[in-house]
């Protein structure tokens, strides 16, 4: 081989082409052989010929030699692709790294922003994306009637009603079912040192069958066991029970031999027969901020007297749609007994066996609140992308000189492009792995929020479903903040960007032009953020000022063992309106203590109603009649939960013998005698006469926002109470009364459990914690939105600024004052704060119209969130505009103008 | 025996290409040149297998190409030994060499052998 010769330089001046370079190597090859031929001996002619001849299959070789050739040339791209990469990588750390304060707070912004993005959608991908934590999930249906005001005895079934349902439908491969009405601390465990309350939930045998949990330990409940049930006191089989995971943990210290073992519970001794996985949360599903520490099988036999005891869960057959099981179900239901003994109960159940997708019980209510959560979250993304951006064009304007040298050294546009993209990756990267890390956090700690009653929480976690999120996130907002910049960065003009100082050149206009508009949106941003969390504040204030009907501050409340058998009837109601009056007397007189009841339910609960009192001498079309809500309480009960009452209280002197006498509530009161007084009026509950001795107000029931329905009190003296609610009204604190308060309670009954103390006003907390939930984030986001709305209006009022050093300095040696130049810029800020006002209060309205279903009886133009959102932002855009405008006011004219 | 019969073993032509390319670079006609003489005309490496071969050789690193001008000052396409091809050439060379002696021991086995000891 000789020297290079200079064509060589040009040989592939538009790129590689393996084809021709084949063709020529090919080419040269057969002229070499060709000569051979001829030195040889050969004729020209024949020697090429010969040369061919030898060569064989000419084109089939040239395809290999291209494809091969493309492939290499492929290979090489990629390769150079990858070290530009990693040199731009490496670049872009060592400029940041001079530049420690602005990536501090963009790595601050995007940890933010992308940590409560991961943050947010594992909530969303827990409770609305994953299906429930149950193998075949989808097959699962929630069996109930549509939503009426007598709450849960209206939303369960009877015994008899679920057996004939189990038997006669053909869409399910199995029936179950719950009792619905068992309240928390419903046990007592003794053996264990002092006797401690506990929550058993009684589940029909099937249950966990039905859902496809599998107990860790032991077995499932055995048919026999499901039929006679292991009702606690009961005489027929020999109790069992299953525990849940926390509780077996939490209690039995995780004992491996439990199996088999007998616990004592309310004094009779359980047979363990099993331990649930961890995976399996009853409150996380069921009943969202509630426990159950274990399960026990109702006896379908002693409850069928009872009535509507029982909700109905199916696991459909695979294939069947939910519209066909609900067709199934319509044809059933004229079928259905309430009770077999009654022959007119049949068909009571018309139209009310309706199944809706188990998850969509659990979590549709949800459904709304967090896909607004997740656009909130998202709109902080965006804002947080158009800070960045903002900041990025800052530095680039500094930076233009580093480029414009680059470019004239013979960087190409897409090269500068890739660069500059590439820095927004490593910061973005960066910022989400510092978001996944808070993301964790705040994950963990809400998973551990047994108050908040939101479903499936127990489940929240980080898994690869996150993480891909988070990488997602993170490349979305490097693309959101590092293209605009990039973008505007490459097409400058090269010379001009050169010869400019820096100063008050077209770049920096333009630049300027385009940040205005950066932060314009930004503004309109938060504006939205913050008008949505100003109404969903309104209406979380609202609800708070609801007239629950009873005053949950200064009143808390335990649930109070009591032994009433007795061999008669008549017996085992005096005993224990003996008990409850000792108990009551004794609790007065803790000092401190204000009034004391006691009550069978208490608000936002559980709850039940049987009967339907019938004014005398009035007639209601079927249907017609209200089911109200039923209460047995002690006198007293309505004075200690602070319920206004007209007429007069129960007394003890209202005993079996004398007069039935019942309180109503004002619903009640307005639908059955408007305008009447209702007291001393008589209801009928079939033949026989309640006299109305008072009305209290409307109890806020199965939530703080729902209607309100009929609710009826009971004195314990004329009815059977299902259990003992204790209610103390004092201006002591619970934590201060429950000791004196137990220990009354231990000497009248030293078989009292150590129950817990709860102050009324935790019940509504947790009634109202979803709401609360939602808004404190949402108004989070909107306090985040406004703080980068800030950051963003300073930065470009403060480069503005620095940018007409010169020109400020020419005003104020022409005589402007320090308080004009103040003026001008305070001016300029406002100016784009309102614009962002303006755009931003026309999107507002949009979003406010479609979160209304949120709202609580805040109007979506609700004016004060409105101004409020108005006012923040202005005075936020004048602070912001402040600092600059000082600045601006303190250039020295004599300095400025020399700098120039 | 007839030259054009003898059929290159699998993975042979690749040794012989590195082998040539050992004292500098070379084209492709030069390399079946050379392949012929050392053989002493007993291997004719055929165009259709030689230009696939180089091809692959370049494309997994193991020769680098350039264009040069060729002894009678013809655009020509120079193939030269990368550091990777060396070290393949040294590798192969060796397995060619273990492959050869084993060959040849079989071969020259004149009788039947004992049988094994158990």
């Amino acid at each position: 081989m000789t020297t290079t010769p200079f064509w060589r330089r040009y040989a592939r001046f538009f790129g590689p082409d393996p084809a021709s370079d084949v063709k020529e190597e090919l080419g040269f090859h057969l002229e070499a052989k060709t000569e051979d031929l001829i030195r040889q001996g050969l004729a020209p002619d024949a020697a090429r010929k010969e040369a061919e001849r030898q060569f064989g299959d000419l084109r089939t070789v040239q395809q290999i030699g291209q494809r091969i050739g493309q492939k290499t040339e492929r290979r090489r791209r990629l390769s150079d692709y990858a070290n530009d990469l990693l040199h731009d990588a490496r670049y872009t750390i060592r400029t940041l790294g001079r530049d420690p304060g602005f990536a501090a707070i963009s790595l601050l912004i995007l940890a933010l922003a992308i940590g409560a993005n991961v943050a947010v959608f594992s909530v969303v991908n827990t409770i609305l994306l994953r299906p429930l934590p149950f193998p075949h999930a989808t097959e699962l249906v929630w069996i109930a009637p549509p939503p009426s005001e007598c709450g849960w005895s209206c939303a369960t079934y009877s015994a008899d009603a679920y057996e004939e349902f189990r038997t006669m439908s053909r869409a399910y491969q199995d029936v179950t079912g719950y009792e619905a009405f068992t309240t928390p601390e419903n046990f007592r465990l003794t053996g264990h040192g002092e006797p401690v309350a506990a929550t058993g939930m009684e589940v029909i045998g099937n249950f966990f069958q039905v859902l496809g949990v599998q107990p860790i330990l032991g077995r499932w409940f055995t048919p026999e066991e499901a039929r006679s049930g292991a009702f606690v006191g009961g005489s027929s089989a020999e109790p069992v029970a299953l525990l849940a995971h926390a509780y077996w943990r939490r209690q039995f210290h995780s004992d491996p031999s439990i199996v088999g073992k007998a616990i004592e519970l309310s004094g009779t001794p359980v047979t363990v027969v099993g331990v649930l996985p961890e995976s399996f949360d009853y409150g996380a599903v069921f009943s969202p901020g509630a426990k159950a520490d274990l399960f026990l099988p109702v006896s379908l036999d002693k409850e069928r007297m009872w009535g509507n005891i029982v909700t109905l869960i199916g696991r459909l057959q695979p294939g069947v749609t939910v519209a066909q099981a609900l067709a199934d179900a319509n044809r059933v239901a004229p079928d259905m007994y309430f009770n077999l003994k009654y022959p007119q109960s049949k068909g009571r159940y018309k139209g009310d066996l309706v199944p809706v997708p188990l998850k969509d019980y659990v979590t549709g209510k949800l459904r709304r609140s967090l896909i607004a959560l997740w656009l909130a979250v998202g709109t902080i993304l965006l804002i947080a992308g158009v800070n960045l951006s903002n900041l990025l064009l800052a530095r680039s304007a500094a930076r233009a000189k580093e480029f414009a040298t680059r470019g004239a050294l013979g960087a190409s546009r897409g090269r500068i492009i890739r660069q500059l993209l590439m820095e927004s990756l490593v910061l973005s990267g960066a910022g989400a792995v510092l978001g996944l890390g808070l993301a964790i956090a705040v994950i963990r700690w809400l998973a551990h929020q047994g108050s908040l009653a939101l479903p499936l929480l127990n489940s929240l976690r980080i898994d690869s479903q996150v993480v891909g999120w988070t990488v997602l996130v993170a490349i979305l907002t490097a693309m959101i903040f590092g293209l605009l910049p990039g973008l505007r960065m490459a097409s400058g003009n090269l010379q001009e960007l050169l010869k400019d100082s820096g100063a008050g050149a077209g770049l920096g206009r333009k630049h300027e032009r385009i940040r205005a508009a950066l932060v314009i949106s930004e503004v309109a941003l938060a504006c939205v953020l913050l008008v949505s969390a100003g109404l969903l504040l309104r209406s979380f204030s609202k609800v708070l000022e609801v007239d629950l009907g009873f005053e949950p501050d200064h009143a808390s409340s335990m649930n109070v063992e009591y032994d009433d058998s007795a061999p008669t009837y008549e017996a085992s109601v005096a005993k224990r309106a003996a008990i409850f009056q000792q108990v009551v007397n004794r609790v007065s007189a803790v000092p401190g203590v204000q009034a004391v009841g006691i009550s069978d339910y208490l608000p936002l609960g559980p709850n039940r109603s049987w009967d339907t009192p019938v004014p005398q001498g009035q007639v209601f079309a079927p249907g017609e009649l209200p089911e109200p809500l039923v209460y047995v309480v002690t006198p007293g009960f309505i004075r200690a939960m602070g319920m206004g009452l007209q007429g007069r209280d129960f007394t003890w002197a209202d005993g079996p013998k004398s007069e039935r006498v019942i309180i109503i509530n004002a619903s009640m009161a307005r639908r059955f005698w408007p305008g009447e007084d209702p007291v001393n009026k008589i209801l009928m509950r079939g033949d026989e006469p309640d006299r109305v001795v008072g009305v209290v107000d409307d109890v806020h029931e199965e939530s703080v926002e729902s209607t309100l329905g009929a609710q009826v009190y009971y004195p314990c003296t004329q009815q059977g109470p299902s259990r003992a609610q204790l209610v103390v009204r004092s201006s002591l604190r619970a934590s201060t009364l429950a000791p004196t308060v137990l220990r009354a309670l231990r000497e009248l009954n030293p078989n009292q459990p150590a129950s817990e103390f709860r102050p009324i006003r935790t019940i509504v907390d947790r009634a109202v914690s979803p709401r609360r939930f939602f808004m404190l984030l949402v108004a989070g986001f909107a306090g985040l939105g406004l703080l980068l709305a800030t950051l963003g209006i300073y930065g470009v009022i403060s480069y503005s600024v620095t940018r007409q050093r010169p020109e400020i300095g020419v005003r104020m040696a022409l005589g402007a004052t320090a308080g004009q130049v103040q003026r001008q810029v305070l001016a300029n800020t406002l100016r784009l704060a309102l614009a962002g006002i303006v755009i931003g209060t026309l999107i507002a309205f949009i979003v406010a119209r479609a979160i209304a279903s949120l709202l609580f009886a805040t109007s979506p133009w609700d004016f004060p969130s409105y101004l409020a959102m108005a006012v923040a932002l202005l005075l936020v855009a004048i602070m912001s505009g402040y600092i600059p405008a000082r600045r601006a006011s303190s250039i020295n004219p004599m300095e400025a103008l020399r700098n120039n | 025996m007839d030259p054009a019969k003898l059929e290159f073993l699998r993975g042979t032509l690749d040794v012989l290409i590195l082998k040539s390319l050992v004292w500098g670079p070379l084209h492709g006609y030069a390399i079946t040149s050379f392949i012929r003489r050392q053989s002493n005309d007993a291997f004719l490496v055929e165009e259709g297998t030689l230009y696939p071969a180089l091809w692959r050789l370049e494309s997994k690193g193991s020769l680098a190409a350039e264009w040069g001008l060729s002894e009678n000052n013809r655009k020509a396409k120079f193939y030269r030994l990368t550091s990777e091809g060396r070290r393949r050439l040294r590798q192969e060379v060796k397995t060619w060499e273990a492959y050869a002696v084993a060959v040849a021991k079989v071969l020259a086995t004149t009788r039947l052998p004992e049988p094994e000891e158990a």
